[in-house]
């Protein structure tokens, strides 16, 4: 069954068709699971709005904060949409080991099947689960959404909001829903290899990380980088934005585990806790070690750092392994956005590269050695999934073919836009600030 | 900008008010401004209340004078914030009291540390409080 499903769209059709009328005979929706999976894709819905629009907009002059909030909003609705249309079937259709299909174009058959429990693909490799569909593919809805956000860290203060339309379409379909199908897929390349990505540390982090270098790279830098007085306007912003980040990523974590029940929740919200406070407390030493003083901007900058490098390895690790890579991710995210950057001269204007680039790769390889097996158990697979070298080689795998693909079609994406609409606004418009130049509004 | 300030008020008084009052005598009104740190304003407005201070303006401005500026970092970027926030108040009073409030303002605003700010006065020609039309002392 699984051979033939990789085989084309037809026989992805026959699998689609398959795979509901099995899982009616067996399970039913489970009330516990679904309503954590109700609260958990609220909970990251909010880490987007208004998480990550607190956040960065509390990070740039004041002059662009309008515009950057207005990004995360716009992203939210317009990624939606476009899940609804076709990112979700790319993502989650049956398709092949690279990319789903158009099986559920326009969410197709949920009509049929709102009201049963969801099997994720088919035959031995599917995952079932006790939550409707509607709510698994709205959870996955809110990961799209929030890795679209993410991006614009690093092209902050300069990227033309039509262009930004246009460049974060694209990129959902061709370089989101791909990667997502290659992990989370049971058909999926990386997902058959093995790889653990819990959360998203591929998907997610990695992703919108080194989407965002290449895009501060193709756009060059701010005007004034390095010469002039770039403070963030209000860091209490930012501070508000990073504690909603933190909360809600129990949802993006302990939500992964796709119901409440078997305790592997439960695990994935305590390591996310100490993931975080972990990298918070090393990434502040790191500073007033370096430059004399621990600051407020450090100290969220090392709590996302621990939340983002814990993502891959909530539901594979036990507390010790956390507090490990928290701390690691600490001091880590603290070297990409403080030193690396400006060793390389590029202008990743909020460090979405620095913190979520650098610190999802330190959780993705992390977990490779610090995976406790029966965490990851199944009926099928009693020993679960342990840390060792070959589980390491696997993670480097899966993180340099995200890194590798994301890099080549963001860089062709942003080109195609570049032709189309043009990236970056006019020298005159930035000067201005992009809330009156793109806008018409500013704050008085 | 102090030199500003006086150019705008030469053009008001010889617009308005045409030769009057006789230049060269001395005024019985002063202009207090003082640029001082801004957490010391209230110490420094209690003590000029006692004095018999009836009002006083207050204005949130940035300068530099000896204490330069300061050097912030964010993520490793360090800025140099060449203008640091002070507040100016300005209080016009007889010229009878003016030692007095001079002496309040440099004693309470002062830390002994650079950035305690300066404080310069003025002569005032004429004054007049609008409510009521009351012109120069009892307007103050």
């Amino acid at each position: 069954m699984r051979l033939l499903a990789r085989c084309g769209s037809a026989a992805a059709f026959l699998a689609m068709a398959a795979a509901p009328a099995f899982a009616a005979d067996e399970a039913k929706v489970d009330t516990g699971d679904a309503a954590w999976m109700l609260v958990s894709t609220a909970l990251v819905l909010m880490m987007t709005v208004p998480g990550v629009a607190l956040f960065y907009a509390g990070m740039v002059r004041k002059k662009n904060v309008l515009a950057t909030m207005m990004q995360s909003f716009s992203i939210c609705a317009l990624v939606t949409v476009l899940w609804m249309v076709a990112g979700y079937s790319l993502a989650f259709g049956e398709g092949n080991a690279w990319i789903g299909d158009f099986s559920r174009f326009f969410l197709g058959g949920l009509a049929e099947n709102w009201d049963k429990p969801f099997t994720l693909g088919s035959g031995d490799a599917a995952v079932a689960t006790t939550i409707p569909e509607t709510i698994f593919l709205t959870f996955q809805m809110t990961f799209a959404i929030i890795t679209a956000a993410l991006i614009t860290g690093a092209v902050a203060d300069r990227m033309k909001f039509s262009a930004l339309l246009v460049f974060v379409g694209l990129w959902t379909l061709l370089v989101y829903s791909p990667i997502a199908h290659w992990v989370w897929h049971p058909n999926g390349w990386i997902f058959e290899l093995g790889a653990l990505d819990f959360a998203g540390g591929t998907v997610v982090h990695i992703n919108a990380g080194v989407a965002g270098l290449v895009a501060a790279i193709v756009l060059g830098k701010r005007i004034g980088y390095g010469t002039e007085n770039l403070a963030p306007y209000n860091l209490g912003l930012a501070v508000i934005g990073a504690a909603l980040l933190w909360v809600g990523w129990f949802g993006f974590n302990a939500g992964s585990a796709l119901g409440s029940s078997g305790g592997r929740a439960g695990m994935a919200m305590l390591v996310t806790q100490i993931g975080a406070a972990g990298a918070l407390l090393s990434w502040t030493l790191a500073e007033w070690i370096g430059k004399g003083k621990p600051s407020v901007l450090g100290a969220i900058s090392g709590a996302v750092a621990g939340l983002v490098a814990i993502t891959p390895a909530a539901g594979f690790v036990l507390p010790g392994g956390a507090l490990i890579i928290g701390l690691v991710a600490g001091v880590t995210g603290y070297w990409g956005a403080t030193i690396l950057k400006h060793a390389l001269k590029y202008d990743d204007s909020l460090d979405a590269f620095g913190v979520h680039g650098i610190c999802g790769i330190v959780g993705a390889l992390l977990v490779g050695f610090l995976a406790y097996g029966p965490l990851s158990a199944t009926t099928a697979a009693p020993e679960g999934l342990s840390g060792g070298m070959d589980q390491f080689i696997k993670q480097v795998i899966a993180v340099a073919a995200t890194m590798t693909y994301t890099a080549i079609a963001t860089w062709i994406l942003l080109k195609i836009t570049d032709v189309i609409v043009g990236l970056r606004v006019t020298e005159e418009e930035e000067r201005e600030g992009l809330d009156l130049a793109l806008h018409g509004e500013r704050i008085n | 900008m102090l030199f500003g300030w006086h150019g705008f008020w030469k053009v008001n008084f010889t617009a308005g008010v045409g030769s009057r009052p006789e230049r060269g005598t001395e005024s019985a009104m002063k202009l207090v401004m003082a640029v001082i740190k801004p957490f010391k304003l209230d110490e420094v407005r209690e003590a000029l209340t006692p004095l018999g201070v009836q009002g006083l303006t207050v204005t949130e401005v940035k300068g530099f004078g000896r204490q330069k500026g300061q050097t912030e970092i964010y993520r490793g970027a360090e800025y140099h914030v060449s203008f640091l926030p002070k507040v100016k108040i300005e209080v016009a009073v007889s010229a009878e009291m003016v030692d007095a409030v001079v002496e309040a303002i440099a004693t309470t605003a002062r830390t002994g540390k650079i950035g305690d700010g300066k404080i310069f006065i003025m002569d005032v020609e004429r004054a007049l409080r609008i409510r009521t039309g009351e012109t120069d002392e009892s307007a103050l």
